[in-house]
């Protein structure tokens, strides 16, 4: 439970990751860890497709990455139109990789491929948390 | 190259913005095109098929009734899905049941009737079709994963949007001479003009793409009949034959992706298992459909096939190479940015042109000389599925 508050509008009610909600109150963007193999995963993932143990730690994401490719939505599904316009982007941290909004302080002409880039949680007016790319 | 299994009978219906009518009477127009092309009636047909994405239409579970409106009981039938390339997947199943012996003649039925929603309800099912857990959540849509792909694409490899309009002018100039695309106009360079205030084409969408850089959403059906050897040689005259077919998957979430510029990896994966069946290499296609959903998915898919090496995809468009006369024709049907994209019917309209290729019976659309061999390349979702069938004579 509790998932429903993730992000501008959430499709999914239950999760065994739903904590990574709870860790962005807490100020922290968390991926998984499998405690038998050492895999890591982000987005988190309650189960490891590698060794098949469900028994995970959180570890918090990298501080600095760059921004690997981005785009500027000028139009929005359903639901999404009141943020347009709005800019999305892949971070590369180099083990790993994250997708989320650009801070609505980056213009868009400001973002850039390969620009400095790091992450932060994000809490929307509504109660809605979220993370978002912020400058590094 | 076995020559097992062949296509007997192809059928599409005329790509509309809103089609006057049910999806069962969406569906039954390819169908009864296809049987007719086939010469033959239900009685000979062993199984059926049905592909879509789900939630466009109120129906679920549409493989039983579209059977009974096609004439299809009591034989067995299902649906098969993977978003935008349902119909391939659908295409690859009745291959493999064939081959089994476990039917000699399958119906592979491909339908999408878009216009039931908007456009905006549209771009949420789609959404959907990609990481509803972890992604949908920040308002994501075709365009905009697309997008990433084309920025990062175009960052590393000098490709312009003049590159990208030139693919939209190319298969503006295809989709004039197909009947049955959803748009049949010209595209000029004005029309992706920003000073220009009638250009139909040059506002963003998901930057760096704009509205023409985006397929046309339409209402369809299309329909394959496949059939084994011995059936294929007493029904048709002109079979044509599948050579080879190859499938892949990839990480639905874009954060598991590899390097952006360098295209969608089940292009690369499907297209080698597909040539390695085959016993051929990208030279010896002299057609191809490719899944232009977005131009720059074009662009990339010259290169996931080995038409162009990694990176070099917009000399082809430079130089007009996939022009109906140039060295390796591609998408001169209008492809999914004229024709237009009935998601679950599209696969099945990419393999009905290459029939009709190889058959000879193009019209306008026919490529000179007699192509051997033909491409389908269809993906479904952002890279998600990718397909890639050769035929061949």
């Amino acid at each position: 439970m509790g998932f429903e508050k993730f992000g501008r509008r959430s499709f999914t009610a239950m999760t065994k990751t739903a904590k990574f909600v709870d860790l962005l109150s807490e100020g922290k963007v968390a991926g998984t860890v499998c405690k038998q193999c050492g895999a890591k995963f982000f987005p988190p993932r309650a189960d490891c497709a590698s060794c098949f143990s469900n028994d995970m730690d959180w570890f918090e994401m990298p501080g600095k990455g760059k921004l690997e490719t981005f785009t500027i939505a000028y139009y929005a599904p359903f639901g999404f139109e009141k943020d347009c316009p709005y800019t999305m982007g892949v971070v590369d941290f180099g083990d790993m990789k994250l997708f989320a909004r650009l801070a609505s302080d980056i213009k868009p002409e400001d973002a850039k491929v390969g620009m400095d880039v790091s992450v932060k949680p994000l809490k929307y007016e509504d109660g809605q948390m979220s993370f978002e790319i912020i400058k590094a | 190259m076995a020559k097992d299994v062949a296509v007997i009978g192809v059928g599409q219906t005329y790509f509309v913005r809103g089609y006057e009518g049910s999806i069962r009477e969406l569906a039954f127009e390819a169908f009864k095109e296809a049987m007719q092309d086939a010469g033959i009636t239900q009685k000979d047909v062993a199984a059926s098929i049905f592909c879509s994405a789900p939630e466009y239409d109120k129906q679920r579970s549409p493989a039983g009734v579209l059977a009974e409106y096609l004439g299809l009981i009591p034989q067995p039938t299902f649906y098969i899905e993977t978003v935008c390339s349902s119909s391939s997947s659908g295409v690859k199943v009745a291959y493999s049941m064939i081959k089994a012996g476990l039917h000699d003649v399958v119906v592979v039925l491909g339908f999408q009737k878009m216009s039931e929603i908007t456009s905006a309800e549209s771009q949420e099912r789609m959404g959907r079709g990609a990481d509803i857990q972890w992604e949908a959540p920040f308002g994501t849509m075709m365009p905009a994963y697309y997008a990433l792909y084309a920025q990062a694409y175009m960052a590393k490899n000098g490709l312009t949007h003049d590159d990208l309009m030139n693919v939209r002018v190319k298969s503006g100039t295809y989709g004039q001479t197909n009947e049955r695309a959803v748009y049949r106009k010209g595209v000029k360079p004005a029309d992706f003009d920003p000073n220009n205030p009638d250009a139909r084409m040059a506002g963003a969408v998901a930057w760096p793409l704009r509205v023409g850089d985006a397929c046309a959403n339409a209402d369809g059906a299309s329909c394959v009949i496949l059939a084994n050897a011995e059936k294929a040689k007493a029904f048709s005259k002109k079979p044509v034959w599948i050579l080879g077919i190859g499938a892949a998957s990839e990480a639905v979430n874009m954060a598991a992706r590899p390097d952006f510029s360098k295209g969608l990896s089940v292009g690369y994966g499907a297209a080698a298992e597909a040539y390695k069946m085959a016993g051929i290499t990208a030279k010896d296609v002299k057609v191809a459909e490719v899944h232009d959903c977005f131009t720059i998915a074009e662009i990339m898919a010259y290169e996931g096939l080995g038409f162009a090496p990694m990176g070099e995809g917009k000399q082809l468009i430079r130089e007009k190479a996939t022009y109906k006369e140039g060295k390796i024709p591609v998408n001169v049907d209008g492809g999914l940015l004229s024709k237009g994209h009935p998601i679950g019917a599209t696969g099945g309209s990419q393999i009905r042109t290459i029939v009709l290729q190889l058959r000879d019976e193009a019209g306008p659309m026919q490529v000179p000389g007699s192509p051997e061999i033909g491409l389908v390349h269809n993906v479904g979702g952002v890279g998600l599925y990718g397909n890639v069938t050769i035929f061949g004579r």
